[in-house]
């Protein structure tokens, strides 16, 4: 098993969403993360999938992809190509014997301080999701509270775009 | 001109060609069925019993011509009722529009009576669907769901149109018919590395599906048979693109096929497949399948490439274009060899041919044979029936058989043998059973309002003849929910709904009755006995391999 991140481009438009995710659950396709915005078009929305399978899986959900008219093209991406980043916001309980730990801890991942307040404290992280798992497993000494994360998003290095790439 | 969205949705359909539809009205469709009133001279609609059949009748139309089928419904159980339609045509690739009226748009959402979200329903068994909210995008998303539906791997469409964007008004351009995307070729560097391949190959066996149909690539598939003197055979939806009779065609092949046709893919050293997906029902145990053949598949849907086994040699692109560039790189060669061997299976499948005389499955079928012509089209059921049919059935054109392949859905046959009659406008023949015609007789009713010639021969054993025969080879004898015994007079049904039938217990009874049944200018049954432990044979187990095939039971 082994991970993949596709970026998607498809019509913004209602309903899109559920037409891909819909052929994922129907293909049984085991998806980790998925991202959806808009663009620079207001016609057209990017989602970020990131799975778990083998080639032949991936292979194949490119190409079932490729099967929906709404989608427009479709790019893997991966670390060597691309840039890939996630946003992490977790909640911590404040409280006196832990608030020195969390904040060092903090201040190694480069995570800021968004909220405070006598019981808790809001922390936001950006960065790779790998390095969102570890600065998270340090968390797990102390009482988290919440966290709430997006799911990664990627873009291609240098002047490429997904737009340039034409259906294969 | 200022037009009503409903008059809209029909000068679409006229505009796009079509001159049939066939559906069933409703309280979210009136305005549309006004609009097919006023239209009635330029598009004819067919209302059948049911909206299933509705549903089928489309497919058959579609199968039989080549063009798209369209089907309307209203809202709600209208629409859930293609549903069996719908799936049925998205497995075997058929190109149908399915137009559904729903409540109007301010109460969408609210559960309002008859309201469904059918776009939510069909989301899976739909190449592409819609739901139409702005009566100015009606005419182009009518337009575009006739180019989805015939562009690429064909597929059916459908658009839900609410009541109030039925009334609403706006300007309407006719415009000319859509036309199905360019069909491209695969890529030249694949072409070329396959056809090193096929030129190196000894003993090669074509396989071919539906594809073939879709693509309308017979010509170019027959010249590269005898290009390289290959054997060919094929999947059940392969069935009707060439004339059964083509002396290199071993015949089906798969669960049920031709034993010479099976062996001898599982023999070749190379398998070149061409628009043809390698279903379970094809392969058996995937991972025995052909354990040391490499294999060529050309399809136009890119996803099927390697799905089912492992094509070493796979190109996207539509098949007849494909082809056409594949040829001139083919080296002409014979393989006498080969076809020594092809010759010694094709003589041990004659030697354990069924030489029973009387009502046996395969003698019903050969009587048929002599019945129907050139241009007849012949429907089937799902079943024993369907697959005695595809086994001994002479077809002599392209899209003359017509059999619901990948769904496998009992009360098909009924809907689309109409659908046929009314694209070829000629007389159409029906295979059914006992079981899969108490699905849809209900559609006799509309053969007879519309006098539809339809030859409708029922092999009636008085049980589910597949169901019993898996229980007879793998359940023990334990015939559970399978023994109909039912008291239904099937010539009494046929006279009840206004056409004519007579029962038959021997082959020159049958035959006196095909006769009757050809003359007759009508819908006309014939109910023809036959013995419930009739088995369909060959047969490959399931998850079995060729050497699991079991040729006669008792061996």
């Amino acid at each position: 098993m082994q991970k993949y991140t596709v970026a998607v481009l498809v019509n913004n438009q209602f309903g899109v969403l559920n037409r891909v995710t819909s052929m994922f659950r129907r293909r049984q396709f085991n998806i980790s993360a998925l991202t959806v915005s808009e663009t620079e078009s207001s016609a057209y929305s990017r989602i970020t999938v990131v799975f778990e399978g083998d080639e032949p899986n991936k292979e194949q959900l490119i190409n079932q992809l490729y099967k929906l008219p709404d989608v427009h093209s479709i790019k893997e991406l991966d670390s060597n190509n691309s840039i890939s980043c996630e946003l992490l916001l977790i909640k911590m309980k404040n409280e006196a014997a832990s608030r020195d730990d969390i904040r060092a801890a903090a201040e190694a991942f480069g995570a800021v301080t968004v909220d405070y307040s006598k019981e808790s404290v809001m922390l936001q992280l950006t960065g790779s999701s790998n390095k969102i798992d570890d600065f998270i497993n340090i968390m797990r000494d102390y009482v988290i509270l919440e966290i709430c994360r997006t799911g990664s998003v990627s873009l291609e290095k240098g002047s490429v775009t997904i737009r340039k790439v034409l259906n294969f | 001109m200022v037009l009503s969205g409903a008059d809209i949705v029909i000068k679409t359909l006229i505009e796009q060609g079509c001159n049939v539809v066939f559906g069933y009205p409703g309280g979210q469709v009136l305005d549309i069925y006004d609009s097919l009133y006023k239209y009635s001279d330029e598009i004819k609609h067919v209302l059948t019993a049911h909206e299933q059949g509705a549903a089928h009748g489309a497919d058959g139309y579609a199968r039989a011509t080549g063009r798209v089928g369209v089907v309307i419904s209203t809202s709600g159980p209208g629409a859930t009722n293609l549903v069996t339609g719908i799936a049925t045509a998205h497995l075997d690739s058929i190109p149908v529009v399915a137009i559904c009226g729903n409540v109007p748009t301010t109460q969408i959402g609210t559960d309002s009576f008859q309201e469904i979200d059918i776009t939510g329903i069909t989301l899976p068994i739909t190449k592409h669907n819609y739901f139409v909210s702005n009566v100015k995008e009606l005419a182009n998303t009518i337009r575009e769901a006739f180019r989805i539906a015939q562009s690429g791997r064909p597929g059916p469409v459908l658009i839900d149109i609410p009541k109030d964007v039925q009334v609403a008004t706006c300007e309407y351009t006719c415009a000319e018919a859509v036309q199905a995307d360019e069909p491209m070729a695969a890529k030249d560097i694949r072409i070329e590395q396959a056809a090193e391949y096929i030129n190196m190959a000894k003993e090669p066996y074509i396989y071919f599906g539906g594809g073939v149909v879709s693509s309308n690539a017979q010509e170019e598939m027959l010249a590269l048979a005898e290009l390289i003197d290959a054997p060919m055979g094929c999947s059940l939806m392969g069935l009707s693109a060439i004339p059964t009779n083509t002396p290199r065609f071993l015949g089906m092949q798969g669960m049920h096929g031709h034993y010479s046709s099976s062996m001898a893919m599982n023999k070749a050293d190379c398998i070149i497949a061409l628009g043809v997906r390698f279903n379970d029902r094809v392969t058996g145990d995937r991972k025995r399948f052909a354990e040391r053949t490499k294999i060529v598949h050309i399809d136009v849907d890119g996803s099927e490439l390697s799905k089912n086994v492992n094509a070493g040699y796979c190109m996207r692109g539509d098949l007849k274009a494909t082809l056409k560039k594949l040829l001139p790189l083919i080296n002409e060669s014979k393989k006498p060899d080969w076809w020594k061997k092809i010759d010694k299976l094709r003589k041990k499948e004659l030697d354990s041919r069924d030489n029973r005389e009387g009502l046996t499955p395969k003698n019903i079928i050969e009587k048929l044979n002599f019945y129907i012509g050139e241009n007849t089209a012949v429907a089937t059921d799902v079943g024993q029936h369907q697959m005695w049919t595809a086994q001994s059935l002479e077809v002599k054109k392209t899209r003359r058989f017509l059999t619901s392949g990948g769904l496998g859905t009992m009360g098909y046959g009924l809907g689309a043998a109409m659908g046929a009659a009314a694209g070829t406008g000629e007389r159409s023949v029906l295979v059914t059973s006992d079981g899969s015609f108490g699905m849809s007789l209900n559609e006799l009713a509309t053969a007879v309002s519309y006098n539809i010639p339809v030859v409708i021969l029922i092999m009636n054993n008085g049980v589910l003849g597949m169901v019993r025969q898996w229980q007879t080879l793998f359940f023990n004898k334990h015939y559970s929910s399978s023994v109909l015994n039912r008291k239904t007079d099937f010539v009494a049904v046929a006279k009840a709904f206004g056409a004519l039938g007579e029962r038959v217990e021997s082959i020159e009874a049958l035959d006196t009755a095909l006769k009757n049944a050809f003359e007759y200018n009508g819908p006309y049954v014939i109910d023809c006995v036959i013995d419930k432990d009739e088995l369909v044979l060959p047969m490959l187990p399931p998850s079995g391999s060729m050497d699991d095939i079991i040729v006669k039971v008792g061996e």
